[in-house]
C-alpha cells in the first residue's frame, strides 16, 4: 500500500533532529508538524515568526498573529517575531535548517518546480524561491504521480523552476529518494510497495 | 517637528502624485495600512505603482486601488486572493513585476540603506534570474537586485509616540519595517499614539527618524483565512 498523507507527513517528520529550526510548506508539510512528538523543533514562518504554535481555539483568533498561509495561529512560550527583512534574511543566510515543501514536478538533477503553469493563473512564487535557494536542506513531500498517472519524478522539469539543483530528498506516497550524482537513489520504499513499482512510476534516472 | 495629523487625508496631503512608487507595508491582510489605503482611494490619485507582498482581497486593503483602477503596475510576490486583480492583469490593463518574497523585503530594506543592489541566490536559474547580471563567488551563482527607492511609504505600526518610534505587534510587523525604511516620505498609522517617554527606548522597533507623519485611528483588522481548533472536552 502507499503511504497516505499522514504517513507521508510522518515519513518527513523522521528527517527533523532535536534542536532545528524548520519551515513547513502548505499542504502535506503542514502536517509534519504533528509528527515530529518528543523532538525539539521550532517551526518558522516567514511572514516573521520563529516559534509557531497550533492554531487557536474558536474566539481566541487574533487578526495579528497569522502564518504564511494567511491561517490564524498561536505563539509559544519560546516564540519571536520579525520583519520580512529580518526573515528572509535568516532563510537566505542558511540558518534555517531545512525546508519541506511541495511540488509538482522534481528533477533528477535536484530541480524543483512547484510555483507556476504556464497558461493557467499564476499566483506567485511567494516565498518558495528565497526558501529553497536559501536553507540547509530541501526536502519534496509529494505525490509520486500526477492525475492522469504520470511521473512527477522527471530527468529534467518541464514546468518554470522555482529553484535550481536545490532539492535534497524527495519523499512521495511510494517511497524516499535522495538526489545524488548522476540521478536518485532509492532510499526506502513504502511498506507494501516494491522497488520494481516505485521505479516504474519514476521517469528520472535511479542509480545505485 | 510636528509630525502627528488629524487624518489620512491631512497626512497625505501634498505627497500624492500621478505615477508615483508607493512602498506598502502588510502580508495579505495582517498589518495592512487600511486607513491610507482609503485616503489614497479617495485623493483619486492615479497611474500608481505599488511594491507591496500582495494586493489586498477583493474591495478591502490594497483591492479597494485595483476597483478604481488607480493602480498601474504591482510588484508583490504573490497575488492568489483576488479576481479583480486577474481581471485587470490578464486583460492587459495591470502590469505586474514579480519578486521572490525574500527579494522584494530586501530590496526595499536595501533601498532604505542607501544600498542601490545587492547578489542573491534567490531565483537563480529561474525567470527571475532573466536579464539580471550574474556573479559567481565561491563556485555559487548569483543574481543582481535593486534596491527600491520609493516615492512615498505607506504603513501600519501598532505604537508610536509623537516622534515616530513605532512598535509593531506580532506578525502584523511583516514589511512595515522594510517599507517605511525605502519611501522618500513615510506616513504611519497607528492604532494608538501613546505620549512621549512610556514606549521603552529599548523595545522600540522602527526609530522615528524613518517616520514623517502619524495618524491615529480604528482599524478593521479583517482576517483572511480564521482557522481553529475545537477545545478538548474537560
Amino acid at each position: 500500500m502507499p503511504w497516505d498523507r499522514n504517513q507521508m507527513a510522518a515519513r518527513a517528520a523522521q528527517e527533523l533532529e532535536d534542536g532545528m529550526y524548520v519551515n513547513l510548506g502548505i499542504g502535506i508539510p503542514t502536517l509534519v508538524a504533528n509528527f515530529v512528538g518528543d523532538k525539539d523543533i521550532t517551526l518558522q514562518s516567514e511572514n516573521g515568526m520563529l516559534g509557531m504554535g497550533p492554531f487557536p481555539f474558536e474566539g481566541e483568533e487574533d487578526p495579528d498573529l497569522i502564518n504564511a498561509g494567511k491561517q490564524t495561529i498561536t505563539e509559544l512560550a519560546r516564540t519571536a517575531y520579525f520583519d520580512s527583512a529580518t526573515s528572509f534574511g535568516m532563510i537566505r543566510g542558511g540558518k534555517i535548517a531545512a525546508a519541506i515543501l511541495g511540488a509538482m514536478e522534481v528533477a533528477e538533477n535536484g530541480d524543483l518546480a512547484n510555483w507556476m503553469i504556464p497558461g493557467k493563473l499564476v499566483k506567485g512564487m511567494g516565498g518558495a524561491m528565497d526558501l529553497v535557494a536559501g536553507v540547509g536542506k530541501v526536502i519534496v513531500v509529494m505525490d509520486h504521480t500526477n492525475k492522469h498517472g504520470e511521473s512527477k519524478v522527471l530527468k529534467a522539469c518541464t514546468l518554470p523552476l522555482t529553484g535550481k539543483n536545490v532539492v535534497d530528498r524527495i519523499i512521495t506516497n511510494l517511497g524516499v529518494l535522495d538526489v545524488v550524482e548522476g540521478g536518485l537513489k532509492i532510499v526506502e520504499t513504502a511498506e507494501g510497495v516494491t522497488e520494481d513499482e516505485l521505479r516504474a512510476a519514476t521517469e528520472a534516472t535511479i542509480v545505485n | 517637528m510636528q509630525k502627528v495629523y488629524g487624518s489620512a487625508a491631512e497626512a497625505l496631503d501634498g505627497l500624492l502624485t500621478d505615477g508615483m512608487l508607493i512602498a506598502a507595508g502588510g502580508f495579505g491582510l495582517c498589518g495592512i495600512p487600511e486607513l491610507l489605503i482609503d485616503a489614497i482611494v479617495e485623493s483619486g490619485v492615479k497611474d500608481l505603482t505599488v511594491a507591496s507582498n500582495n494586493c489586498g482581497v477583493d474591495g478591502f486593503g490594497l483591492g479597494k486601488l485595483l476597483d478604481t483602477k488607480q493602480i498601474k503596475k504591482m510588484m508583490s510576490s504573490y497575488v492568489g486572493e483576488n479576481a479583480e486583480f486577474m481581471r485587470q492583469y490578464l486583460s492587459g490593463e495591470l502590469e505586474l513585476e514579480f519578486n521572490p518574497q525574500g527579494t522584494l523585503a530586501e530590496r526595499m530594506r536595501a533601498g532604505g540603506c542607501g544600498i542601490p543592489g545587492f547578489y542573491t541566490k534567490t531565483g537563480v536559474g529561474t525567470v527571475i534570474a532573466e536579464g539580471k547580471d550574474v556573479k559567481s563567488w565561491n563556485g555559487q551563482d548569483y543574481i543582481l537586485e535593486e534596491g527600491i527607492f520609493a516615492d512615498l511609504s505607506i504603513v501600519k505600526a501598532w505604537k508610536a509616540d509623537d516622534t515616530g518610534n513605532l512598535v509593531f505587534r506580532k506578525t502584523a510587523r511583516n514589511f512595515n519595517p522594510p517599507a517605511a525604511m525605502c519611501g522618500k516620505v513615510c506616513v504611519v498609522e497607528v492604532e494608538e499614539i501613546v505620549p512621549r517617554g512610556s514606549l521603552d527606548p529599548d523595545h522600540i522597533h522602527l526609530p522615528g527618524i524613518y517616520v514623517h507623519r502619524i495618524i491615529q485611528g480604528d482599524h478593521e483588522k479583517r482576517i483572511e483565512q480564521r482557522t481553529t481548533r475545537k477545545r478538548e472536552d474537560a
